[in-house]
């Protein structure tokens, strides 16, 4: 048995390595936010935020229609795979213990470690070629497919933490085994679902790979499924990698736009799943 | 005197574990049956076939006759959906719907089974009839976790009620509860006896002979002797019967 004195001395040195360590991953997080802020804030301004992009050589011009057009996409991205996401989830909780069940689980894992551009070419070649153009639809199909491994697996969980008495009192008054699940045990689960759906959309609107070759970009503003359609992320990528020094600066205030839109998802993410176990 | 449950060489297993074996016994109509036995004898199980949610276990089987006036509850013709609306339950541990207002809770039975409409004076009615309405009449829409452990047991006697069964099943609906609780729950089975048929699985052998016309001893999975309550506590039959009442063992 060592001292009170030696444990005392080690504790402090542990939790000491500890708050190293913290400190440690913590700078690239800090100095990327840093490095956004401090380049983006500048070219902030309210044409920004509407107008669409200005011409090489001419000042002005923002990112209005790819932040509406990141919006569609993912509008449309959930549209599909939300239901498909939670309702594969439901199954799998509620039937999951099967072959079935196991083989769908199986190919949900595979999918969540597809890389996000190779899911991009499936689009391309699902939607893209037999559309003869690239739209926002494809862009959607393509988040979709994103979204629903994540979303199935952490439905599932979420309508496993369902109580079993809770299911019971219902089916003992009487309700039928699927209005239970949707009912019940749905209705039970739905504040986690949603954080899940929440944090699953700020992961989507990040993604540039997907959408490069789907929803393609565009200068003006769209509201057609498909169209060409912006997207914040593909904007700032061709910004980027353009040799004008301006549509530079432009890349880094558009990326202080995704980041604060994600931010701000995954923050309501949170307190939606904070409320929940008040 | 009408039997309303007949039940005639009941079996059950989960899995390969033989729950119940071969037990036949009968209920009067506008009686209540106590069931006494220790932990793992096949109480629980017993009540569970009689509304057939036995059979939602996964790997449970059971075979023998079990019928509610006079109608085989296996009969090909008859729906366990619709036999649970006959035959109601009230649950060891209080499990109102969280998410739902006490009010919703009452009527949940007729609403999650898509009935639509607003029902304040059946809920008024089953709430009386589970001596509740007086402690919830001023917020019937606030919470039903709102309520302390007895009064979210009365709710869910409520809710039972609420679907009008003919039978109410039991499961030790006050072992989670403290004895004043108690007390409002066994007054209450002794009042509901005028319209509704009872089967109350207990623990508590002062409760069973308290609240029972008759008291059915299961040990391990068997029925060893079933009778009026009044002789099974002061002259059983079986010794081992004698033997669990008197607290010998158990």
């Amino acid at each position: 048995m060592t001292s009170l004195r030696t444990r005392k001395v080690i504790n402090y040195f542990m939790s000491a390595l500890c708050g190293l360590a913290l400190t440690i991953a913590l700078v690239p997080l800090v100095s990327l936010l840093w490095l956004v802020v401090s380049r983006g804030v500048a070219g902030l301004s309210w044409t920004f935020f509407t107008a669409t992009p200005a011409p090489v050589g001419e000042s002005g011009g923002g990112v209005g229609n790819s932040i509406a057009g990141t919006l569609y996409i993912v509008g449309l991205g959930c549209a599909i795979g939300v239901p498909l996401g939670v309702g594969a989830g439901v199954y799998l909780a509620e039937r999951g213990d099967s072959r079935l069940g196991d083989a769908i689980r199986f190919t949900a894992e595979v999918l969540s470690g597809v890389p996000s551009i190779v899911v991009g070419i499936v689009a391309y070649g699902l939607v893209v070629l037999p559309m003869r153009r690239f739209s926002a639809l494809a862009g959607g199909v393509a988040l979709a497919v994103l979204m629903v491994p994540t979303l199935a697996r952490s439905t599932e969980e979420l309508v496993r933490l369902v109580p079993v008495s809770l299911r019971e009192a219902s089916l003992a008054l009487g309700v039928p085994q699927w209005r239970t699940s949707l009912r019940v045990v749905l209705r039970t689960a739905l504040g986690g679902i949603m954080t899940a759906i929440l944090l699953s959309v700020a992961r989507a609107s990040g993604e540039t790979a997907p959408l490069l070759f789907t929803s393609l970009n565009n200068q003006y503003w769209n509201w057609r499924p498909d169209q060409p359609t912006a997207s914040l992320t593909v904007q700032i990528f061709n910004y980027a990698v353009s040799p004008y020094q301006e549509w530079h600066d432009k890349a880094w205030s558009a990326a202080l736009v995704l980041l604060l839109l994600v931010g701000s998802l995954s923050l309501a993410g949170r307190l939606l799943s904070r409320r929940r176990f008040r | 005197m009408k039997q309303k449950i007949e039940v005639d060489g009941l079996n059950a297993w989960f899995k390969n574990n033989h729950a119940l074996k071969n037990v036949s016994l009968t209920v009067p109509e506008n009686s209540v049956l106590a069931i006494i036995g220790p932990s793992g004898c096949g109480k629980s199980t017993f009540v569970r076939c009689i509304n057939r949610m036995h059979e939602l276990v996964p790997g449970a089987r059971q075979s023998g006759k079990v019928l509610v006036d006079g109608q085989d509850l296996h009969a090909k013709r008859m729906d366990p959906v619709d036999l649970r609306r006959r035959v109601g339950m009230v649950f060891q541990r209080a499990n109102p719907f969280p998410t739902m207002s006490i009010f919703d809770n009452v009527v949940a039975g007729l609403k999650l089974n898509g009935v639509h409409g607003d029902f304040p004076a059946l809920v008024e009615n089953s709430l009386r009839q589970a001596a509740l309405w007086d402690e919830v009449k001023d917020r019937l829409r606030h919470s039903a976790l709102s309520l302390s452990g007895g009064q979210q047991q009365r709710l869910c006697i409520a809710r039972a009620l609420a679907v009008e069964p003919e039978v109410l099943l039991m499961d030790e609906p006050a072992s989670a509860l403290d004895p004043i609780a108690t007390a409002r729950i066994e007054e209450l089975i002794r009042e509901l006896r005028e319209s509704f048929t009872i089967v109350i699985v207990t623990h508590n052998m002062q409760q069973a002979a308290r609240v029972s016309d008759a008291t059915a001893f299961f040990y391990m999975g068997e029925l060893i002797e079933h009778g009026a309550t009044e002789q099974i506590f002061t002259n059983p039959r079986e010794s081992r019967t004698e033997d669990y009442v008197t607290g010998k063992f158990g």
